[in-house]
């Protein structure tokens, strides 16, 4: 199962580096999407993948009896997964309001912070 | 992995003996700014009630670190676990020096940005969410520097990620939303690749104790240093990112200057240098192995970082985008004290960093009462600010002077110790650039100095004519201006002129991730 999950990370991750690639705003943002789920199936798989399982402990042990699934890396992801999410949100509201002010999507227009035409600075002293 | 194979006696992991009050004190500071940053949310329309709320919870979270780092400095290293669990289990909140140092510097710096904000953050600003958001970023920030845990420091770069991303746009300004998309997708990559690096560390030692962590790497001696210097390198993008360093700096010159200059001002002192905390915790105390690894790649990156900031500034027109290239310079001198790694240079390394905390937000709060003075932050449009206020133009100067790295001032310490360190270690490249990065920077300073105060008037103006423009020092008599500049300046005049306490401060906590024994005795309790 490790090796099937990591095929699939490989491939999100390359997906996403392309998406990222683009010059436009939206695209960016796709391809942050799937970065973050990449992430979080890295470490959901960085942990140990076991089948059907519950990771319960009997009354009279201190330890599982049998192999069970790692719960610690399913609670690092879900909080990897609801601040990912969050942030995606939010990126999304500031992409959409950049959009309505600047006019454009695409990363290499936006230059209202950095104008192209500047003046140098003062010669000399 | 840890698990299965490996066989723990869970009976020991439950402590029993309740946390005693005094170490209540580690999470003191996340508390406060969190409830504080509560209650102005909920008073948020009450826009008198704002700065009050705002200040009462600065003042007790600069107290509560004050305590805090008068509590680390008697005992050592103090830890605390959550709900009784102990490490590895439990997510640990350890202090040390280095951490409670940085916070301490943070505190104090925030608190004067909110005293400062009194008087530049309008009603809107404040109906917006300005006291909340500095007061949530500094859960951040005190936090990051205060967790003992790769994955809890993850979680506390999140918190203070949006809330700076909610100071960024307060305003709405064009250039805000522009410079803030690309402090935000930037910054989300860079905190992707954080928790990339993470994950694999966790798949491949089955912890995420910072002190379980430098147990377990030390252990582990060179077997797999590829997997590890795979892990080391992802870490070092991701923190390079935060902190701006050379080549994926162009995010801090493109923003930093878009926001109110209070908000500029609390990023230039204290965002980048969380990015260099985490890149010394992790690459000094976890993977030292690793960082000895990469110390050319390090030393490298430290050269660029210095060199394309200097030169940046000296490119640049305006006065807030010349400081945003003087974060950056800053940057690459506490790299440099990495690349070397030895005690001194860790010192170093810290010292700049605090030095770089207080002398940043001093700058950039300046920078603000020069535009209100001149109505402009164009150096071609600045002119004789010395006639309206020659006490305003020497302690700009002396702030120069701090942050080119002259003496007698706070930025020529660290300066000694880093180039000290890199000619100890035989690097004698890096110490020249070291050098070099503080005489450009001293160029860029002076520049500002003698454009905006020494001439008499802006250009096209007769020289040594003062212009209508200038307001005199007289308007902006509101104490909210003076105080927080004063009290940084005095900082930086105080820790240039009695470095001891400060120099011992460091080296105890440059010692303290250098040779992590403490750290380690203090999270499992005499190992």
């Amino acid at each position: 199962m490790e090796t099937g999950l990591s095929i699939l990370i490989g491939l999100f991750f390359t997906v996403s580096v392309y998406l990222m690639l683009s010059k436009e705003l939206v695209r960016m943002l796709l391809g942050i999407a799937i970065l973050g789920n990449a992430v979080n199936l890295l470490i959901f798989t960085a942990g140990r993948l076991t089948r059907e399982v519950p990771p319960l402990i009997p009354e009279d042990l201190y330890t599982p009896a049998v192999q069970t699934a790692n719960p610690l890396p399913q609670a690092l992801v879900l909080t990897a997964i609801v601040i990912s999410f969050s942030f995606l949100a939010f990126l999304l509201v500031l992409a959409f309001r950049a959009y309505q002010e600047l006019g454009t999507d695409d990363a290499n227009e936006m230059r209202v912070a950095e104008p192209a035409d500047e003046q140098a600075p003062p010669q000399g002293y | 992995m840890a698990g299965s194979s490996v066989s723990v006696d869970i009976s020991q992991a439950m402590a029993v003996a309740p946390v005693s009050a005094g170490d209540w004190l580690i999470v003191a500071p996340s508390i406060l700014t969190l409830l504080g940053g509560s209650l102005c949310l909920m008073t948020r329309k009450n826009t008198q009630a704002q700065p009050k709320i705002g200040l009462i919870f600065m003042v007790l979270l600069v107290a509560a670190n004050i305590g805090l780092l008068a509590r680390v400095l008697d005992k050592g290293v103090i830890t605390m676990v959550m709900g009784n669990w102990l490490p590895p289990f439990g997510i640990a909140f350890t202090a040390d020096a280095l951490g409670v140092t940085l916070s301490t510097i943070a505190s104090i710096v925030a608190l004067c940005a909110a005293i400062y904000g009194s008087a530049t953050i309008d009603n809107t600003g404040r109906r917006y969410g300005f006291y909340p958001f500095l007061l949530l970023l500094m859960t951040g920030v005190s936090g990051a520097f205060l967790t003992g845990d790769v994955f809890n420091l993850y979680v506390w770069f999140e918190v203070l990620l949006i809330s700076s991303y909610g100071l960024l746009v307060l305003g709405n300004d064009r250039p805000q939303l522009d410079g803030s998309v690309k402090y935000g997708i930037l910054n989300l990559i860079g905190t992707n690749l954080f928790l990339i690096a993470t994950g694999l560390l966790y798949g491949m030692f089955g912890t995420l104790n910072m002190a379980d962590l430098a147990t377990k790497v030390a252990a582990l001696e060179n077997g797999a240093s590829g997997t590890l210097a795979t892990i080391a390198a992802l870490y070092l993008l991701a923190f390079a990112m935060k902190a701006a360093a050379f080549p994926v700096n162009f995010w801090l010159p493109a923003s930093y200057h878009t926001p109110n200059i209070v908000v500029s001002a609390v990023f230039a002192g204290l965002l980048t240098k969380v990015g260099v905390y985490a890149l010394i915790r992790v690459f000094v105390l976890i993977l030292p192995g690793s960082r000895a690894y990469m110390a050319d790649l390090i030393a490298l990156v430290a050269m660029g970082t210095m060199l394309s900031g200097a030169m940046g500034a000296l490119a640049q027109g305006e006065v807030r985008r010349i400081l945003g290239y003087l974060v950056i310079a800053g940057i690459g001198s506490m790299l440099a004290g990495v690349a070397v790694g030895s005690t001194l240079a860790i010192s170093g390394a810290i010292f700049y960093a605090v030095h770089s905390i207080i002398v940043m937000t001093a700058l950039y709060m300046a920078a603000g009462v020069m535009m209100l003075m001149g109505g402009s932050y164009r150096l071609r449009e600045l002119g004789g600010l010395y006639q309206a206020s020659p006490a305003f133009a020497a302690v700009f100067l002396v702030l120069g002077f701090a942050v080119s790295g002259l003496p007698p001032f706070s930025g020529f310490w660290p300066k000694v110790m880093l180039v000290d360190a890199a000619l100890g270690d035989g690097r004698n490249w890096l110490a020249g650039v070291i050098l070099l990065s503080g005489f450009l920077t001293t160029l860029a300073v002076g520049r500002i100095w003698i454009f905006a105060f020494w001439r008499g008037g802006p250009e096209g103006t007769a020289d040594g004519t003062s212009t209508v423009r200038i307001s005199p020092i007289g308007q902006l008599g509101s104490a909210s201006f003076w105080l927080p500049i004063g009290i940084l300046t005095a900082l930086v005049v105080y820790f240039g002129l009695q470095p001891e306490w400060m120099l011992q401060v460091v080296s105890r906590g440059a010692s303290g991730v250098v040779e992590p024994l403490g750290y380690v005795r203090s999270v499992f309790g005499g190992l």
